[in-house]
């Protein structure tokens, strides 16, 4: 972290003006882009920044399924409503861990999963990072580009970072040959943060055969695999396919950290639901993990909020409601394909220079475009089309009624020198 | 692909020590494990009605009522929360009056109830205050204060609070221990209803302690749990908030609406700062931003639209006024008749001390014999440093529970 530039007056405790020396933090690059989006007023725009589904119709979308569960808890008046423990609800912490290493993986069975509810994707990423600080402190490898807020969580978790070089720009692929240099190099005992699926902002993933050749590099260097997993479902379209990494370490014996987010696969954006797994070799260590994970929660937020995990929870633990959500999951990531498919069919109609292949082979939510920085504020600026200066563009802000203004607009900036 | 061999006999983990049990979480488990049909939980953490159950109040019923028909969509909130909820939040905790006047000048963010506030609240204060500053907290104080300050960097000092002797504040040791700590120190001060001792400070103490915050620079850092608990009253609680900032001093408020609206599950805080103006607001919000970002992202939203449904709309405001009196009732009526019982049943020991403390806890003082005795004899659970939640007790259990405590006592020194 940049050491704080301090204003000519410097913290001075007898001053009346105790916060005169703070300075402006940026905008998020995320949420500040969110926010410009809202302020538009012009009747073109299209928001492709925040990672948050949207219909065909651009409205936001509550899965059916959410909603008759979330009345149900609501109109329960048997469920109690007080504290959950620190560590959260057991029902879901069990369906997370089915729902990431398998309904049968003999590591449940064994104990050897520590799992705690968390606040989302974030709060699972901070939690695994704040315990990693305090008992395995190690350099945190992140792949070059990542999402942009892991960096602050690693960085206010007091951890070193670097990064490997994950994305190719000429192939527009993931640069396996460059990650395994890199990370032979790292130092033994270094974590390495990994996204599981339908990597961010690239949208470009490992094969299975890649994931292998990490692994490998991982045990070699002793090099502790931290997985992110916040888009299980919509990469390949089935949520077992999607979580082949995590599954396969845990099958290769790795011990290692795994952070998991329903904000997009649930639509449980706003209710903070997520859990952190941390696998370890015995059910004796694992009693020591989870005291020491709860001290880390306790410390954050004593303990998590109740809403979210009971709806994840009746979807995870029930066949019935399980199955009417991985339709409707089926139904979102259907249109986010079709989008990719419509849009690249748009680019290729209008003879945009350029190879838009990438558009239909990268999976997820996002795009990585390729665009630079200055074309993106052109987009912004001049075509009211809102996406991150990294050329990141989230495809399920994409519509069939906007993909032509959208791949008009793409022409123009590509084509303006 | 050549398999890849597993190798277990070496754990990543093995030299994680076992982390520190929770006070709470070994008296939960054996209370619920205890087959005794006269059982009694004197270690719950939230208000229990007259029958023993939670409460969920009807204010909150009405009000999720309300956002129900509204059909509200999932998305993120912005990184500070719902901006209806901290603007209503600020207004109970300042007052209208300063509220009115100063709510551009006072930095605010939803956070997940009082820990999250204590929270950010350190990590802002790390980020910018001296390397040496500390924060200075009450002895006893909520466990978690001091352990907070370690998470986020700062280093903690203990100052004087609570006299066993006398169960009350010890305000002379007290104020001699503000008055000896580095200025600029941050003081963390429970607003009213203090955990876990119940004693608050009086009106003129806290004057006295608002002279020597100005003299010695002291950044006052207000943990309000309780607002309404105490008195029944939102502002007469509020006192020394309103004492403070009137007088001119920056201070930090956390506030947690856990317990006044029943809604511990949903993790409802806020946590503001005044600042000196809007611009500089501006700037400490967008720090508050940076730092939230990387701790939750956004906080949850379930809890704070009721939150803010209850406090903006004017006739379940007003229910919700009332409930909360009775609650703060129920509690103080519960101390008189527990200490009531004792005197009656001839104890030897003066318990007059409970009535006057104030909100959900109380220290006993007394021993680890006498509790075990409690526990093992009579299925009575407090919590491990002698303390009671008053919630516990009703109107069924109460001459049980005095039966206990003095057939443990009355032979001891407490």
């Amino acid at each position: 972290m940049q050491k704080l530039q301090l204003l000519q007056n410097q913290f001075n405790p007898t001053s009346d003006d105790i916060f005169f020396h703070i300075v402006q933090a940026p905008p998020d690059p995320i949420f500040g882009i969110a926010n410009a989006y809202k302020a538009d007023t012009s009747s073109t725009k299209i928001d492709l920044g925040v990672g948050a589904y949207r219909t065909d119709e651009e409205k936001p979308y509550v899965f059916e399924i959410i909603k008759k569960l979330e009345k149900e808890i609501v109109n329960d008046p048997t469920l109690n409503k007080e504290y959950l423990p620190i560590e959260g609800l057991a029902d879901f912490n069990k369906g997370c861990q089915k729902l990431m290493f398998g309904q049968n993986s003999p590591l449940i069975a064994s104990g050897q999963i520590v799992t705690a509810q968390c606040l989302g994707g974030t709060g699972a990423l901070r939690v695994g990072f704040e315990f990693v600080k305090r008992h395995i402190p190690g350099d945190v490898y992140v792949s070059k580009p990542t999402w942009s807020n892991h960096n602050q969580v690693i960085e206010r978790a007091g951890l070193n970072q670097f990064e490997y070089p994950y994305f190719e720009p000429k192939t527009k692929g993931f640069n396996c040959a460059g990650t395994i240099e890199c990370l032979s190099q790292a130092r033994m005992g270094s974590i390495v943060l990994l996204h599981v699926c339908a990597h961010n902002p690239t949208g470009v993933d490992p094969t299975e055969a890649e994931w292998l050749q990490i692994a490998d590099v991982c045990k070699k260097r002793r090099l502790v695999p931290f997985f992110d997993c916040a888009y299980q479902g919509f990469a390949s379209g089935c949520i077992e396919k999607d979580v082949f990494a995590v599954r396969k370490f845990a099958e290769l014996g790795f011990q290692m950290i795994v952070a998991q987010s329903f904000s997009k696969n649930m639509g449980l954006y706003n209710e903070r639901v997520g859990a952190v797994h941390i696998v370890t070799s015995n059910k004796d260590i694992s009693a020591r993990v989870l005291s020491n994970l709860k001290i880390v929660i306790r410390t954050i937020c004593s303990n998590p909020p109740a809403i979210g995990a009971r709806i994840a929870a009746k979807i995870l633990t029930d066949e019935k409601n399980f199955n009417a959500w991985v339709e409707e999951l089926k139904t979102v990531t259907g249109r986010i394909i079709k989008m990719r498919t419509l849009l690249k069919q748009e680019l290729d109609n209008l003879k945009v220079p350029g190879n838009w292949d990438h558009i239909t082979r990268q999976t997820g939510f996002f795009t990585f475009t390729g665009l630079t920085p200055e074309q993106c504020d052109l987009l912004t600026k001049q075509y009211h089309v809102y996406l991150l200066r990294s050329g990141r563009m989230s495809m399920a802000g994409i519509t069939s009624k906007n993909v032509r203004y959208l791949a008009e607009s793409i022409k123009a900036v590509v084509q303006n020198k | 692909m050549h398999c890849l061999k597993v190798i277990r006999n070496f754990s990543l983990w093995s030299s994680v020590p076992l982390g520190s049990l929770d006070p709470m979480s070994g008296i939960v488990a054996q209370f619920n494990a205890d087959n005794c049909p006269q059982k009694v939980n004197l270690g719950v953490n939230t208000y229990r009605d007259n029958n023993g159950n939670p409460v969920v109040l009807e204010s909150v019923i009405k009000a999720m009522q309300i956002i129900r028909e509204k059909n509200l969509d999932n998305e993120y909130p912005p990184i500070e929360g719902l901006q209806s909820f901290i603007d209503a939040a600020i207004k109970l905790g300042y007052g209208d009056k300063y509220y009115e006047k100063n709510s551009k000048n006072i930095a605010g963010c939803q956070v997940l109830s009082g820990t999250g506030a204590i929270r950010l609240g350190f990590e802002l204060l790390n980020k910018f205050v001296p390397p040496e500053t500390k924060v200075l907290v009450p002895i006893p104080t909520q466990t978690l204060h001091p352990t907070i300050a370690k998470m986020a960097g700062l280093q903690s000092q203990e100052y004087r609070y609570f006299d066993p002797t006398t169960r009350q504040v010890d305000f002379q040791g007290l104020f001699q221990d503000l008055y000896t700590a580095p200025n600029g120190s941050i003081v963390l001060f429970h607003a009213c209803s203090h955990n876990p001792t119940g004693c608050d400070l009086e009106l003129h103490q806290w004057e006295q302690l608002l002279d020597l915050t100005k003299k010695k620079d002291l950044l006052p850092f207000f943990d309000m749990t309780y607002q309404g608990f105490t008195s029944g009253d939102m502002d007469k609680d509020a006192y020394a908030i309103r004492l403070f900032t009137e007088a001119g001093m920056p201070i930090i408020l956390g506030q947690s609406f856990d317990q006044n609206m029943g809604l511990s599950g949903q993790r409802i805080g806020c946590l503001s700062l005044v600042c000196s103006n809007e611009k500089e607001r501006e700037i400490v919000n967008s720090q508050l931003n940076l730092i939230a970002r990387s701790l939750w992202s956004c906080p949850p939203v379930h809890g704070a639209r009721i939150a803010e449904t209850v406090l903006n709309n004017p006739k379940i405001y007003q229910l919700w006024l009332k409930e909360v009196r009775l609650m703060a009732q129920r509690i103080q009526n519960m101390r008189y008749s527990f200490t009531k019982a004792l005197k009656e049943l001839g104890s030897p020991h003066d318990w007059s001390y409970l009535s006057k403390q104030f909100g959900l806890y109380s220290l006993t003082g007394i021993g680890q014999l006498q509790i075990n005795e409690l526990m093992e004899k009579y299925h009575i659970y407090l919590l491990e440093n002698g303390g009671i939640s008053i919630a516990g007790l009703n109107d069924n259990n109460i001459k049980y529970v005095a039966m206990a405590f003095h057939e443990v006592t009355k032979n001891t020194q407490i």
